[in-house]
C-alpha cells in the first residue's frame, strides 16, 4: 500500500502537511521581507545594514534582550519558588498578582513611568519597564513546571544529604529548566521586538533605527532591509535555546497519580519575601493604575459616550478571541506534531513558528497588507486578515503550550481508538483534544490577552471605521488627550487581567515540553 | 480517512461564512455615494467635520485612522488595489511620497485655483487644506520674552545649551530643515544641524512631548508647529494665554517661521468620482475651514475665513518665501539628519 510506504518516511501525513501549513503563516512575514530585499538589491541592503549606526543599535538591543531576559528569569523563577515551593503567607494571592503585570502593555507602562518619575529615560529605565511587564513570561511555565515536577528526585536528593538550597540548585531549577528557557526565549524576542516602551522611556534601540526609516522619507523599504536583522538575530538565539534544550536531560513523572510538591519553610526569609513580592507588584501594578488614575484627574478631556467605551471593549473581545482560536488551530498541528512525531521535521516547524517573532508589529502588519493585496484580497481590511496577523504574530505563544498539553495524553490512547477502526479527524475529536483540553484553554487565554495588547498591526489591518481599545488609546494620546485616553487604558487593563488571572490559577497545565 | 461529516460540513460553513463578509465592503464605483477615506490626521481633529460632510452631502464616509508615516507605507504597499478614494494628510511629505508613486489623479484646475500657488502640488496632484507655521515654543517663566532669539540660527547659542527640543523623525522638522538647504545651502544647513546636536539639543519623538515638556518647564523651549499648544490648552481646559509654553514666531522670513500644510489626495481610481471631489470641495470651502481655524487652531488658507483669536493672522507672518513644491528633496534631507546624528 502505498500510504504505508509513505508513512514509513513521514508518519503522520496529514497532520505534517496541516503543520506545514500553520508554520507557512507565521513565515508570510519572511516571505515578504525576502521579496522586497530582493526587489531592492543586495547594494541596498548593505548600505542600510553595513553603517556604524546599525551594529551600535543592534548591540544594544542584544544587550537590552540580554539584561531583561536575565532580570526575567530571576525574578520569574524566583516568585515561582516562592509561592509554589515554601511556605510563604499568602502564597495564593501572590500566585495571581505576580502574573497579573501580563494584562499591562508595554506602552502603557513606559507612559506610566516616565509621567510618575522625573527625567525617567535611557537603557536602565527601559529595561526596568520591559522586566515588570514580561517577567510572567517566566514565571507562569516555571511556576507550572514546579507545581507538577515530580518530588521524588527531590526527596532522593534529601535523602543522600543534601540541604534545601543544594536540592533547589541542583535537583528543581535543572528539571524546570527547559520551561524557563521556553519562557525566557520569548522575553528576549519581545525585547527585540518592542517599540513602544523603548520609544517612550526613550532607549534608541534597533527597533527605534527601523521606525525612524519608516518615518523619514515615507518609504518602508530600508525598515524592511534592517529589519532581516532581527531575523537573522532570533534565528541565533533559536539555535542557542535548541542547545539547551538537548543538554537539558527530561524528568518525567512515570505512572501513579501525582503527589504535591514539598515546600521549604522559609524561616528568617519569610518577610523579607513578601517584602519583594510586594515591591515588585506595587512598581509593576501600582505605577500604571495610579498613573492612570492622575490622566483622569489632570485632564478635562472625555473618552465620548459609554456606547463608544462600550463598542471599543466589545470589537477589542471579538477580534482578540477570533485571534486565539484561529492562533490556537494553527499551533494544533504543531504541537501535535512535535509531541507525536518528535524529529527534524516537526523542530524545523516548531522553530520556524518562533523565527519572525522578534518583528516589531508594524512590519509583520505591512506583511499582512501585501498578503492581503496579492493574495487574499477578498480578506483584506477585515477582521480574518487581523485575525491571521495575530496568529502570524503570537504562534510561538500557543506552539509550546499546544505541545506541552498534548504530551500530557498518552499516545497510546489514540492508538487503541485508531486500532478499533476510528478515523483520524474522529480521534482527534473525541481522544486527543478532550484530553489536551485544559492546556489548550491555556494557550487561547494567553494569545487572547496579547491579542487585546496589540497596536501597530491592529491599527494597518482593522476594517475600516472599527475602533478597538487599544486603538481608542492610541488615537486619544497621540493627541495628548491623556484624560480621555485613561478610561480606555484602564479597561484594556482590567479585560487583559481576566485572561491572566485565570491562567495564573491554572499554572499546573501552563508548562512547556 | 476521510474527515467525519461534522467536521466537513462546519468547514464548508465557515468558508462560506468568510467570503460572503468580505464581500460586503468591496464594491465601489464612482458617484455610489460612498467614499472610503485614508486620515493621517487624529480623528480627534478631523471625524467632526467629516460627518458633518457626511450629513450635508449624504455621501457615507467610512475613515480609517493611522499617523500618516503608517499610512503611506500602507498606501505604496497597496498600491493600485487600495480601498481608499482620498488620502488626507499630515502633511505634504507623506502626500508627496504617494504621488511619486504616481498614485494620486490629478486635480482640476479649479479645485487648485481656491488656495494659493506655494500651497498645492505644481503637477495638481495634491492640494493643501489648512496653513501650519513652524514656531518656538518657550517656557515664559524661563525665558525672558526679550531674550527670544531673532533667527532659529541663534539657538546653537550657548544660552540655549541643552534646552531645545526637537523632533527630527517627525515630518514637519524635515520639511523645515530642507526649506534650510534651500534658503541657506548645503553647508550652512549641515553647519546648523551639526551645531544643534553639538549644543544639547532635546530630542523627542514628536511635537506633542516636547510641548508637554515645555509647558512642565523640563524644557525650556522647542522647535514645533504652532497649533500644539492649543491642544495643550484644551486637554488642560485653560485658555492658551494661561499656558506657561508660549508661541513666538521668528521674524523676518526666518526659515524658523517656515508655513507648512495638511493636504488631501485623490487616488487613481477616484479620480473621476463626484463624491471624491465634493469632499475636496467641501474641505475647501468656507464651512471646513471655518472649523480648522476655530476647533483646531489651523491656519485657513482660502480667502474669507479668518484666524482664531490669539493667532497672529497669516498675512501678518514674516514666514520665508518658499514654494512648498520646492521642499520635495527629502531624501537628501533625510541623510543629513542621519549624518550629523539627529535621527
Amino acid at each position: 500500500m502505498p500510504v504505508a510506504r509513505v508513512r514509513r518516511v513521514v508518519s503522520h501525513p496529514g497532520l505534517t502537511v496541516a503543520a506545514t501549513a500553520a508554520a507557512a503563516v507565521a513565515l508570510i512575514p519572511l516571505i515578504y521581507l525576502v521579496v522586497r530585499v530582493v526587489q531592492a538589491g543586495p547594494d541596498q541592503l548593505g548600505a542600510a545594514l553595513l553603517t556604524a549606526r546599525t551594529a551600535v543599535l543592534a548591540l544594544r538591543s542584544v544587550a537590552l534582550a540580554g539584561v531583561v531576559t536575565a532580570a526575567c528569569i530571576v525574578l520569574g523563577v524566583g516568585s515561582a519558588v516562592l509561592v509554589t515551593r515554601t511556605d510563604l503567607p499568602g502564597r495564593r494571592v501572590f500566585g495571581v498578582v505576580a502574573a497579573l503585570p501580563l494584562a499591562i502593555p508595554t506602552y502603557v507602562a513606559g507612559f506610566a513611568w516616565i509621567s510618575t518619575v522625573d527625567s525617567f529615560q535611557g537603557f536602565w529605565d527601559a529595561a526596568l519597564v520591559l522586566i515588570l511587564c514580561s517577567y510572567p513570561y517566566v514565571y507562569l511555565p516555571a511556576a507550572a513546571a514546579l507545581a507538577s515536577a515530580d518530588p521524588a528526585q527531590e526527596e532522593v536528593a534529601r535523602s543522600l544529604g543534601d540541604g534545601s538550597w543544594r536540592v533547589l540548585t541542583r535537583v528543581t531549577l535543572r528539571q524546570i529548566r527547559p520551561a524557563v528557557a521556553a519562557g525566557a526565549l520569548l522575553v528576549a524576542l519581545y525585547t527585540l521586538s518592542d517599540f513602544g516602551a523603548v520609544s517612550i522611556v526613550r532607549v534608541e534601540v534597533f527597533t527605534q533605527a527601523i521606525f525612524t526609516a519608516i518615518n523619514l522619507g515615507f518609504d518602508p523599504t530600508e525598515a524592511l532591509m534592517l529589519a532581516t536583522l532581527l531575523v537573522a538575530l532570533t534565528a541565533m538565539l533559536l539555535v542557542g535555546e535548541m542547545l539547551t534544550r538537548r543538554r537539558g536531560a527530561r524528568y518525567a513523572r512515570l505512572g501513579g497519580a501525582g503527589r504535591p510538591p514539598s515546600r521549604v519553610a522559609l524561616g528568617a526569609w519569610r518577610w523579607p519575601s513578601v517584602a519583594m513580592l510586594v515591591a515588585v507588584a506595587v512598581l509593576a501594578l501600582g505605577v500604571p493604575a495610579a498613573s492612570m488614575l492622575r490622566w483622569a484627574a489632570a485632564g478635562v478631556s472625555r473618552p465620548g459616550t459609554l456606547a463608544e467605551v462600550a463598542t471599543a471593549a466589545g470589537n477589542s473581545l471579538w477580534v482578540s478571541a477570533l485571534g486565539a482560536v484561529l492562533t490556537l488551530v494553527l499551533a494544533l498541528p504543531i504541537g501535535l506534531l512535535t509531541v507525536r512525531s518528535p524529529g527534524p521535521v516537526s523542530a524545523a516547524l516548531d522553530r520556524a513558528a518562533y523565527l519572525t517573532h522578534a518583528l516589531p508589529g508594524l512590519i509583520i502588519g505591512l506583511s499582512l497588507v501585501f498578503f492581503g493585496i496579492h493574495v487574499a484580497f477578498e480578506l483584506y481590511q477585515t477582521v480574518w486578515l487581523l485575525a491571521l496577523a495575530y496568529a502570524a504574530l503570537f504562534l510561538p505563544l500557543a506552539v509550546g503550550v499546544v505541545g506541552a498539553a498534548a504530551g500530557q495524553s498518552p499516545p497510546s490512547l489514540e492508538e487503541v481508538a485508531r486500532s478499533l477502526g476510528r478515523p483520524p479527524a474522529y480521534v482527534l475529536r473525541t481522544v486527543t483534544l478532550p484530553l489536551a483540553a485544559p492546556g489548550l484553554g491555556a494557550g487561547a487565554a494567553l494569545v487572547y490577552l496579547v491579542c487585546l495588547k496589540e497596536l501597530p498591526a491592529t491599527l494597518l489591518l482593522r476594517p475600516t471605521g472599527m475602533d478597538t481599545l487599544a486603538t481608542e488609546l492610541w488615537r486619544h494620546t497621540s493627541f495628548g488627550a491623556y484624560a480621555a485616553a485613561a478610561p480606555y487604558a484602564l479597561l484594556l487593563v482590567l479585560v487583559a487581567a481576566v485572561p491572566t488571572w485565570w491562567l495564573s490559577t491554572r499554572t499546573g497545565v501552563f508548562s512547556h515540553g | 480517512m476521510r474527515p467525519s461529516r461534522p467536521v466537513t460540513l462546519a468547514v464548508a460553513a465557515l468558508t462560506v461564512a468568510v467570503f460572503s463578509l468580505a464581500a460586503c465592503g468591496s464594491d465601489d464605483k464612482p458617484g455610489d455615494k460612498k467614499l472610503t477615506v485614508y486620515s493621517g490626521r487624529s480623528e480627534d481633529l478631523v471625524k467632526p467635520i467629516l460627518e458633518e460632510f457626511q450629513k450635508a452631502s449624504g455621501i457615507k464616509v467610512e475613515v480609517r485612522y493611522a499617523d500618516s508615516a503608517a499610512m503611506a507605507a500602507q498606501l505604496l504597499e497597496e498600491g493600485g488595489k487600495t480601498p481608499a478614494d482620498v488620502f488626507l494628510s499630515q502633511d505634504a511629505g507623506a502626500l508627496g511620497a504617494v504621488a511619486k508613486k504616481g498614485l494620486f489623479a490629478t486635480l482640476p484646475a479649479e479645485v487648485l485655483a481656491k488656495v494659493p500657488a506655494g500651497f498645492h502640488a505644481r503637477n495638481g496632484q495634491w492640494v493643501g487644506v489648512t496653513g501650519r507655521s513652524r514656531v518656538l515654543v518657550y517656557n515664559a517663566k524661563q525665558v525672558p520674552a526679550d531674550q527670544l532669539p531673532k533667527s532659529v540660527f541663534e539657538l546653537t547659542g550657548p544660552q540655549w545649551k541643552g534646552k531645545v527640543g526637537i523632533a527630527p523623525t517627525n515630518a514637519s522638522f524635515q520639511a523645515f530643515v530642507t526649506a534650510l538647504r534651500i534658503q541657506h545651502g548645503e553647508a550652512k544647513a549641515k553647519q546648523f544641524l551639526t551645531d544643534l546636536k553639538a549644543n544639547g539639543a532635546q530630542i523627542r519623538p514628536n511635537n506633542v512631548v516636547i510641548v508637554a515638556e515645555v509647558n512642565d518647564g523640563a524644557l525650556a523651549a522647542g522647535l514645533v508647529n504652532h497649533y500644539y499648544v492649543f491642544g495643550k490648552a484644551k486637554e488642560l481646559g485653560v485658555g492658551v494665554d494661561k499656558l506657561d509654553a508660549q508661541l513666538y514666531f521668528f521674524p523676518d522670513g526666518d526659515t524658523g517661521a517656515l508655513v507648512n500644510v495638511s493636504g488631501v489626495g485623490v487616488l487613481t481610481k477616484a479620480g473621476t468620482d463626484p463624491d471624491a471631489r465634493a469632499l475636496v470641495d467641501f474641505l475647501l470651502g468656507t464651512r471646513a475651514q471655518t472649523y480648522f481655524a476655530q476647533e483646531t487652531y489651523e491656519y485657513p488658507i482660502v480667502d474669507g475665513v479668518s484666524t482664531v483669536a490669539g493667532l497672529p493672522a497669516l498675512s501678518t507672518l514674516e514666514a520665508p518665501t518658499i514654494d512648498l513644491n520646492d521642499l520635495d528633496t527629502l531624501q537628501e534631507t533625510i541623510q543629513m539628519i542621519k549624518d550629523v546624528g539627529l535621527a
